[in-house]
Formats: structure tokens, C-alpha cells, sequence
């Protein structure tokens, strides 16, 4: 996909929006830490101490140790170990990484459909687009965990089904968007010209109106993603998430609350803090941006 | 008037149709319904009487036309668990349900406000960016972590307050409630906590965007060059014009904390409907997660309803540009 055409329009306008963004020293702590999360997340295996995967290497005497307490093998757990004698830290660096992988993945499929769906919406006669907006207005009047969970228990538990619910909602929060921003581009100068130029009407939604609609969109999505996982954390924690051979943050708090009443803190506090600097982060990031494109976004929507 | 409100009713109503056809397709059409409206150990001939009792040999619009002739009897089946009919077993718990969101939202509105206000008076000051930093916290951490660390400090470390339950209860008009006795407030103040976290994060944004719109309007000028004080230009016109949207989303936000509740019920053990939907849909108890749903369903409806009718009549905008969108 031309992801780089509109990007073209300003004069270097990549060095602008990154000058405009360093203006703010919290961000820019932000945007390190999160790329700090990214790669400890890509290096798991590096890093980590154990695998938390590999039975192996698990030892059940070391089990719910306090941090910094020294493991048999000679490595220390700096931030203690569960009961089945898992270095916390290893398996939060593993959490991590399936935590990101499924926000991000849930995320971008789902602005893939609503980008095609609020398209579609967009240039669909009156009676379909209708219908598809009364659908996303009804999606929407209702909170996320709500649908979430009702899909899950409709249809089961597994790292697909929790992606699909994820997908699911919030594909119409996209939809709705594109649509708007596409009646807005719709009604424009460059639109006509390429209208009158007796373009298709696929060519001229795909190569003229989609450029112009997408760039602020994935900022949004940047933002939604750190929703996604928190939403995701909440369903694990609930028992309704992940299953427990992929242990995400969630699933490992959750792991850790029946310990927390005996004073083992540890268990449950780490992969929490874990998931708040990750959340921060990416929040903190995608309102910086959204702040430094916003007269972008202005002029796009006419607020 | 009238007319905008009978085609909202009517769309209501349609809503339901919809999601409860959707309920009962999620529920009774995919998969294998015997499976999961009969009781696992049950053998062959059970099997086939049960099926047949449940009306599952029959065709799917009537299977449909008897679960929605049964819903308005109020009648969505028996709990497998618990062997009473579902709608008895939430309605049962609905009251420590609403108890929990009815105190988290005061405490939202009691303190979110009054920071909100502040924070839109004084935007660059140290107090209002510490409001605001606190804000974004609290819309960024995840509710159910920190209800986590609310039990680890207050009730693991401190030992102040109990960690679940919902304490000793009166009965007021037969409905018991907690927060008229000491231990119930105990109980009740954590969780209430927890579920009014984001609200009041919400409410603090709410407030001082409004604040600081209402204080460059030149009504606010007007009435400051008339001489009248900051206080009292706070007080009458700038609380005044920011209630509406406040309000608002405050009665449409119910909804939501009810949902949520879900998530506060489960780590604090407080036996509203939340807890029952989790402890149903992890024993499989499908009766009562359809009941839950369709109840929950029905009050959604009928709160966005509420909602809208107030808009028309506050905003009659709203009314003359009919669908809306």
C-alpha cells in the first residue's frame, strides 16, 4: 500500500511532525521507553533470564521466592518467582510480547474493515449505508467489554476468538470515522477533477480518497491499540481471555491475585506495572501526535 | 415532540428485536444447543425427553417465537446451578449491583467536578496540570489492576478495610442494601472506589474542557466587564452552561458502569450480577448468561432512550433534525 503519498504533500513533513513532537520532553521520554518495551518484548528470549515456557528449567523449590532471592541455577529473580518456580521477570518479557502482538494485530484488522466498511458506507446508496451506520451507532451505544465478553461466552475461549472479539469492537468506531472523513474528501476540488478526468469510481476512492483519510486514522489506531491490550488484560483477568499455555500481563496478574491475600504482592504487582508503562507509553505517544497533527485533523473533518 | 419520541420508542424496540435475535442465534442456534442447555452426565433417553421438553425438535423461527413469548412472561429458563429460574437469581442480585454503581458515580461526580473546575480555571498552573496528570493516569490504568493494589495496601498491608464481600445489610422497602450500616461502608468503599476511577477521570476532562470553552465565550467576558466576581461568574455561568453535557454523560455513563461492574464485582467478590454472569458463564450455566444479557440488553435500551428524550427536550435541535447523525 502507497502509505507514503500523502506524507509527500508538505515539504519534509516527517522531520516537521518529529521536530514539532520533540517540543514536548514527556513524549519524547514516552516514545523511549516504548521503544525500550518494544525491543525487550522482540528480545525476550535474550533477555530473560529462563524460559518460563520450558518445564525444564522450572524449579518447584524455587517457587514464590521475593525479589532479588538467588535461584539454585545462580541467576537472581529481581523480581521474584510464581508458584511454579517461574522467574516473574522472564515470564513478563514473554506477557509482553503476546500482550503486543494481539493488541497490535486485533487493532490493525480491525482498521482494515472499518477502513474498507466506512469506504464502502461512504459511496453505498442511501438504504445501505444507512443500514450500516444504524449498525454502528447501535455497536457503539454499548461499552466494549460488554460486547467482548458476550461474544466470548457465545463462542468460547482461544487466542483467535479473543482477537475476533477484540476486532469486533472496534471496527465500527473506524467505520464511522472513514466515513465521514470520506464524505468530507468526497465533496472536494481534487475529487471532481479526478471525477471528471472519467476515473473509476474504484480508482478514485482507492488512489485519491483512501491516501487523504488514512494518515490521521493511524494515529487514532495508535491510541486504540493500547486500549486493546488493556481490554484484553481485563478479559484474561476475568478468565475469559487467553488461554493459559499463552500467558499475556492479564493472565499473569490474574495468576498472582491468589496470592496477593497472603502478602505475596509480587506476583500480581510486576506484570501490572508492566501493562501501565506500556499503556502510558503508547497513550502519551498517540496524544503527542494527535496533538501535532490536530490542525491536520481540523482541517479534515471541519471541527 | 411526540412524534420524535414515538419513532425513538419504535427504534428501541426494534433495537431489542435485533440483539435479542442475536442472543438467542449466539446462544440456541450455534453449536450444538442440547450440549449446552442439558446437563453434561445426562444419558440417551434423558437426552431425547430433555429435547423434546425444550422444545429443540421443533423449527428455528418457532424455537425463536416461544423464547420470545417465554422472555416476556419473564421466563428465560431454569439455572442449572442453582435450579431456580435465571431472571429470579439476577433480579435477586440487581440491587448490590446498582448499589455499587449508584455510590462509585456520586463519588465520581463529588470530587471529579469540583477538579474539573479547577483545572479549567487554572489550566497551566502546577495544581491544574497535576489534576490533569492525574486524570490521564487514572484513564490509563488498567481498573482492575488497581483494584488489585487498593486490596494489597488497604486490606493485605493496613489491614483497614475488608478485601470482598458486602458486609452486614438492611433491608430498606425489602431491598438490602450496605451502605447504611458501618461494615457495609467498609465493604462498600473499595470497590465503589475502584468502579469510579475512570468516571472521575472522565468527569475531570468533561469539566474542564467545558470550563475553559465557557470562560473564552463572551457571555463570561459580558459579565465580568459588568463587574460581577470571578465566584460568582464561576458559580451561576459557567456551572450553569457546562451541566448539560455533564449530566448527560453522566446518566449515559450508568450503563457502562453497570458493564464494568462486571470486572469490580470479580475481584472484590461482591455478589451482584457481574460476579453471577462470571461464575455462570465459567460453570456454563446458559440460562442465566442469556437472562443476563437480555436484561442487560433491555436496560441499555432503555437508558440510550432516556437519554436522547432528554436531549430532544433540552436541545430542540435534536427533534428537528429528526434520525439525527
Amino acid at each position: 500500500m502507497n502509505l507514503a503519498l500523502p506524507v509527500t504533500r508538505h515539504s519534509s513533513p516527517v522531520t516537521q511532525v518529529f521536530g514539532e513532537f520533540a517540543r514536548d520532553r514527556i513524549a519524547i521520554a514516552a516514545l523511549l521507553v516504548l521503544a525500550l518495551i518494544l525491543l525487550a518484548a522482540i528480545f525476550a528470549p535474550l533477555l530473560s533470564p529462563q524460559n518460563p515456557y520450558n518445564l525444564a528449567e522450572l524449579d518447584i523449590l524455587d517457587s514464590k521466592l521475593m525479589p532479588g532471592s538467588r535461584a539454585a541455577e545462580g541467576f537472581t529473580y529481581w523480581l521474584g518467582s510464581d508458584e511454579q518456580g517461574r522467574d516473574m521477570l522472564s515470564a513478563i518479557l514473554y506477557g509482553l510480547r503476546i500482550s503486543l502482538s494481539v493488541g497490535v494485530l486485533s487493532t490493525f484488522v480491525a482498521l482494515a474493515i472499518g477502513v474498507l466498511v466506512g469506504l464502502v458506507s461512504a459511496y453505498a446508496s442511501s438504504w445501505l449505508d444507512d443500514i450500516i451506520m444504524r449498525l454502528v451507532d447501535l455497536q457503539l451505544s454499548f461499552p466494549s467489554i460488554l460486547i467482548a465478553l458476550i461474544l466470548l461466552a457465545v463462542v468460547g475461549q482461544g487466542v483467535d476468538k479473543i482477537v475476533i472479539a477484540l476486532v469486533a469492537v472496534q471496527w465500527a468506531y473506524y467505520a464511522r470515522t472513514v466515513r465521514g472523513a470520506a464524505l468530507v474528501e468526497k465533496k472536494k476540488e481534487y475529487v471532481e477533477a479526478a471525477r471528471v478526468m472519467a476515473f473509476s469510481t474504484r480508482r478514485i476512492v482507492l488512489r485519491h480518497i483512501l491516501p487523504n483519510v488514512l494518515p490521521p486514522l493511524i494515529v487514532v489506531a495508535t491510541v486504540q491499540i493500547a486500549h486493546a491490550i488493556a481490554l484484553e488484560a481485563t478479559l484474561s483477568f476475568l478468565g475469559l481471555g487467553m488461554p493459559i499455555t499463552s500467558p499475556s500481563l492479564g493472565l499473569l496478574i490474574a495468576n498472582g491475585f491468589a496470592h496477593l491475600l497472603s502478602g505475596r504482592y509480587w506476583i500480581s504487582f510486576f506484570p501490572g506495572v508492566a501493562l501501565l508503562v506500556t499503556i502510558v507509553s503508547i497513550n502519551l505517544v498517540g496524544d503527542r501526535l494527535r496533538d501535532v497533527l490536530n490542525p491536520r485533523l481540523a482541517s479534515h473533518y471541519g471541527t | 415532540m411526540i412524534s420524535f419520541a414515538l419513532r425513538r420508542l419504535l427504534q428501541s424496540v426494534l433495537v431489542l428485536f435485533v440483539m435479542s435475535a442475536l442472543v438467542f442465534a449466539g446462544v440456541y442456534a450455534i453449536g450444538d444447543p442440547v450440549a449446552i442447555l442439558i446437563n453434561p452426565q445426562a444419558d440417551q433417553a434423558e437426552i431425547a425427553a430433555a429435547t423434546r421438553a425444550l422444545g429443540l425438535d421443533q423449527p428455528l423461527w418457532l424455537q425463536y417465537w416461544n423464547f420470545i413469548i417465554g422472555a416476556f412472561a419473564g421466563d428465560l429458563g431454569k439455572s442449572f446451578s442453582a435450579n431456580v429460574p435465571a431472571v429470579h437469581l439476577i433480579l435477586q442480585r440487581m440491587p448490590a449491583t446498582l448499589e455499587l454503581a449508584l455510590t462509585a458515580t456520586v463519588i465520581a461526580v463529588a470530587f471529579g467536578i469540583p477538579l474539573g473546575l479547577v483545572a479549567g480555571l487554572k489550566p497551566v498552573s502546577w495544581i491544574g496540570r497535576t489534576i490533569m496528570a492525574g486524570s490521564i493516569l487514572g484513564f490509563s490504568l488498567p481498573t482492575f489492576w488497581v483494584g488489585l493494589m487498593l486490596i494489597m495496601v488497604f486490606s493485605v498491608w493496613l489491614g483497614w478495610l475488608p478485601p470482598t464481600g458486602r458486609g452486614e445489610t438492611v433491608e430498606v422497602f425489602g431491598v438490602p442494601v450496605s451502605f447504611l450500616t458501618r461494615d457495609g461502608l467498609l465493604h462498600l468503599l473499595m470497590p465503589a472506589l475502584n468502579l469510579a476511577l475512570f468516571k472521575f477521570s472522565l468527569l475531570i476532562r468533561l469539566t474542564r474542557a467545558g470550563t475553559r470553552e465557557a470562560l473564552s465565550q463572551d457571555y463570561v467576558r459580558f459579565a465580568r466587564a459588568k463587574g460581577l466576581s470571578m465566584e460568582r461568574v464561576v458559580r451561576i455561568h459557567v456551572l450553569k452552561n457546562i451541566m448539560i453535557p455533564i449530566v448527560t454523560v453522566t446518566a449515559l455513563e450508568f450503563g457502562s458502569l453497570i458493564a464494568f461492574a462486571i470486572v469490580t464485582e470479580t475481584i472484590f467478590a461482591w455478589p451482584g450480577m457481574g460476579k453471577l454472569l462470571i461464575d455462570s458463564i465459567n460453570v456454563l450455566d446458559r440460562p442465566v448468561i442469556v437472562a443476563y444479557l437480555l436484561i442487560i440488553l433491555l436496560l441499555f435500551v432503555f437508558l440510550n432512550l432516556v437519554v436522547d428524550l432528554a436531549y430532544a427536550v433540552l436541545d430542540p435541535r435534536v427533534r428537528i433534525s429528526g434520525h439525527g447523525t
